[in-house]
């Protein structure tokens, strides 16, 4: 039982990072109907950028929550400019373009950053400084979950309902969702549909960020690669509960962790990526609108 | 004041890189000492890099706006250089017969060095032409082609380990071993649109991937297989610089196969069938052509040459590991058709000699390799989607009849 719960909450840390990176997906597909590759690299980014942060900070004599405050900004801040110049550079040219040639160019954006960073900072994985603190709360309950776990999956639960709150009450909330109902209608209406887009991209890559931060110091260490795996991930979590659908990555993304974390403590822990891929396969052609998602005919 | 504002705006621009690249380009922590490299020269290349940049950008967006203008405006769009070069066959002809007689004497000139990179350089130009039927006749955007070029590698590997089997016994059976991955693979995507096709060949062939490398009894794990036989020769040893002039006219008359078998393809009833679902899915299909026949064999074409390519790859390096099929190969052979032009047998060819021999020849910046690739495929795409050397369609034209112009004249 108690393998079971460690698995269970595992799963549930697991899963909340792959929702923060599976909403940046759902919503950019929502309103663009474009997998943003490059989005994994976002996410590696914002990590990165903590870490150099944190360290640059730990190393002038700073401690504890202030250079977690600090790095997250920054690498927050960081990672939204990013994702806002990549849609300038490597999507806004193609909007009108076949459909096969933003996925490509989205594609060659991933690889660019990817080298990026591997050229710029360096090929081996880093030691990522703890920066969550220890919650002495959690003590009583440190066989089965920690302190870092606990902030996680709280931060997630945070970050999910003010974005939904966002998305439903706020004018640019309500802006995307028109644009993402119907693009030349919303611009008809006089959206700024240009600047919904950015904002989109900008939001999406701040939650990558975070998810970035949260999962590096949890598992304390990143090089230029986490972001293609996770990102991968993410999108099947995104496709599992319906591409498009806030809610729907938040599932997708659960039932994403703790596939791979009860598959990998009951099964074997060889195959990890094995059951995250194969599931993906599995669910794209049984249910390829996802489990929130509502399928639609497709109109000439 | 026009180009008071473009100044700005570049400056702007230089300024907004700079910021950008700032954390990741000129601070570097070294964590075991704990010490802060600052690097500020980068931040001045970026600036500088960036401003100058800014104004390419500008110039080659405004170039394609007037090109497109251009062609709305013209009825008949004009033929181009590259494309009478390709179809006039008094242009192409010679340059036919030049490449012919370089690559046929290529080994009596160059070292065994400039032959083994050729050579590669020629496989992955197979390689290319086989992802080019999925990808740019088809218009199935596959991220997994590694896969069905893994299978061939390992089923020859395996076959040779296991039983001796050599090399030319060999050849047709990775290639229907990959025929058959590649329906395997078909058979569930056959109903996915492009962005989700994408993603699960990526997701299958990081399956073949992950499971080459953990199954160890079956595959030898992530350590490889090693000593694989080169190809024979009529049962006569061969001295190793023998065999690789021999593998190089060996992977030439499998080029010129796959070229002649594309090229033919291309204009049949299946590649035409290709090409229109490529175009326009259900159009096709209100046309009475068969989607998942369509589908399946284009994906199981693809997958033939990947899997001849990678016997080809087996018997040349005489070693295999999980850690020549990657997903950064699939990126290459998609760079390759990318750049070279998609649908287009010189294109892809082009593609394949640049990409190859340019980072063999240019050590210097052979690091900067994968940075350049995913640059060009975004640069590509956003100036020049149709590559380097755009497919050219074959059309046919009917002399209009005095009499009918008033009626179908367009």
């Amino acid at each position: 039982m108690d393998y079971f719960l460690e698995l269970l909450i595992g799963g549930l840390t697991r899963g909340s990072i792959y929702a923060l990176i599976a909403l940046g997906y759902t919503m950019v597909y929502g309103i663009i109907e474009l997998i943003n590759f490059a989005h994994g690299e976002i996410y590696m980014i914002g990590a990165f950028t903590a870490l150099i942060i944190a360290s640059v900070l730990t190393m002038a004599g700073m401690s504890g929550l202030s250079v977690l405050i600090l790095a997250s900004v920054v690498a927050v801040i960081y990672a939204s400019a990013y994702g806002f110049t990549v849609e300038k550079i490597a999507y806004k040219p193609l909007r009108q373009a076949q459909r096969l040639s933003p996925l490509i160019s989205a594609i060659g954006m991933s690889i660019f950053l990817q080298n990026y960073v591997l050229i710029a900072q360096t090929s081996d994985f880093l030691p990522f400084p703890s920066l969550l603190p220890e919650l002495p709360f959690m003590d009583a309950y440190a066989q089965f979950m920690g302190s870092s776990e606990l902030i996680i999956v709280a931060t997630t639960a945070v970050m999910t309902i003010i974005l939904t709150l966002f998305i439903k009450f706020t004018k640019m909330g309500k802006a995307m969702r028109a644009t993402a109902q119907d693009r030349n209608m919303a611009m008809l209406l006089g959206v700024n549909v240009n600047r919904v887009i950015s904002n989109t991209f900008i939001i999406g890559s701040a939650l990558a960020a975070v998810g970035g931060i949260l999962i590096a110091s949890h598992i304390g260490r990143i090089n230029f690669y986490i972001g293609f795996i996770a990102g991968i991930k993410a999108f099947t979590a995104a496709v599992l509960g319906g591409i498009g659908s806030i809610p729907g990555a938040v599932l997708g993304g659960l039932i994403l962790g703790w596939t791979e974390s009860f598959a990998t403590g009951y099964v074997s822990s060889d195959y990890e990526d094995v059951f995250a891929f194969a599931l993906l396969v599995l669910i794209l052609i049984f249910r390829p609108a996802g489990l929130l998602g509502k399928s639609t005919v497709q109109k000439v | 004041m026009k180009h008071i504002t473009a100044l700005k705006n570049s400056l702007l621009i230089s300024f907004w890189f700079m910021f950008l690249t700032f954390p990741i380009m000129v601070i570097r922590v070294n964590t075991i000492e704990n010490v802060v490299e600052w690097r500020w020269m980068n931040m001045l290349y970026v600036g500088f890099g960036s401003f100058v940049l800014s104004f390419v950008w500008r110039y080659l967006i405004s170039r394609k706006e007037a090109g497109v203008k251009q062609a709305a405006a013209a009825d008949t769009p004009s033929k181009r250089l590259t494309e009478r070069l390709l179809t006039d066959s008094a242009f192409y002809r010679p340059v036919q017969i030049m490449a012919a007689v370089f690559f046929l004497a290529f080994p009596l000139i160059f070292s065994t060095y400039q032959i083994n990179i050729m050579t590669t350089a020629l496989m992955y130009v197979m390689l290319g032409l086989g992802l080019n039927i999925v990808v740019g006749l088809a218009g199935l955007l596959d991220l997994g082609y590694v896969a069905f070029y893994a299978v061939g590698a390992y089923s020859y590997a395996l076959l040779n380990h296991h039983f001796g089997l050599g090399f030319w016994a060999i050849l047709p059976v990775g290639a229907i071993l990959g025929a058959l991955f590649g329906i395997l693979l078909g058979f569930p995507v056959l109903r996915l649109r492009g962005d989700y096709l994408a993603i699960v060949t990526l997701g299958f062939g990081e399956i073949i991937r992950l499971i080459l490398e953990n199954w160890n009894e079956f595959s030898f794990g992530p350590s490889g297989i090693a000593n694989i036989d080169r190809p024979g020769f009529f049962n006569i040893d061969l001295s190793l610089e023998q065999v690789t002039v021999y593998l190089y006219y060996l992977v030439i008359g499998l080029c010129l196969f796959t070229m002649v078998v594309v090229n033919r393809l291309k204009d049949s009833r299946i590649g035409r069938a290709w090409v229109a679902l490529r175009e326009d899915e259900i159009a096709c299909q209100a046309m009475g052509i068969d989607k998942t026949k369509t589908k399946l064999t284009a994906f199981a074409l693809g997958a033939t040459w990947a899997g001849m390519a990678g016997v080809v790859f087996a018997a040349k390096t005489t070693f295999v590991n999980p850690a020549s099929f990657t997903f950064m190969e699939s990126a290459m052979f998609l760079s390759i058709v990318v750049l070279g032009g998609m649908g287009s047998i010189t294109g892809v060819i082009i593609g394949a000699m640049i990409l190859i021999l340019t980072p063999e020849y240019l050590r210097a910046f052979s690091s900067y390799r994968m940075l350049l690739f995913g640059a060009v495929m975004v640069l590509m795409m956003v100036f020049r989607p149709q590559g380097i050397i755009a497919g050219v369609r074959r059309m046919y034209h009917f002399p209009v009849k005095q009499s009918e112009k008033g009626i179908g004249g367009s």
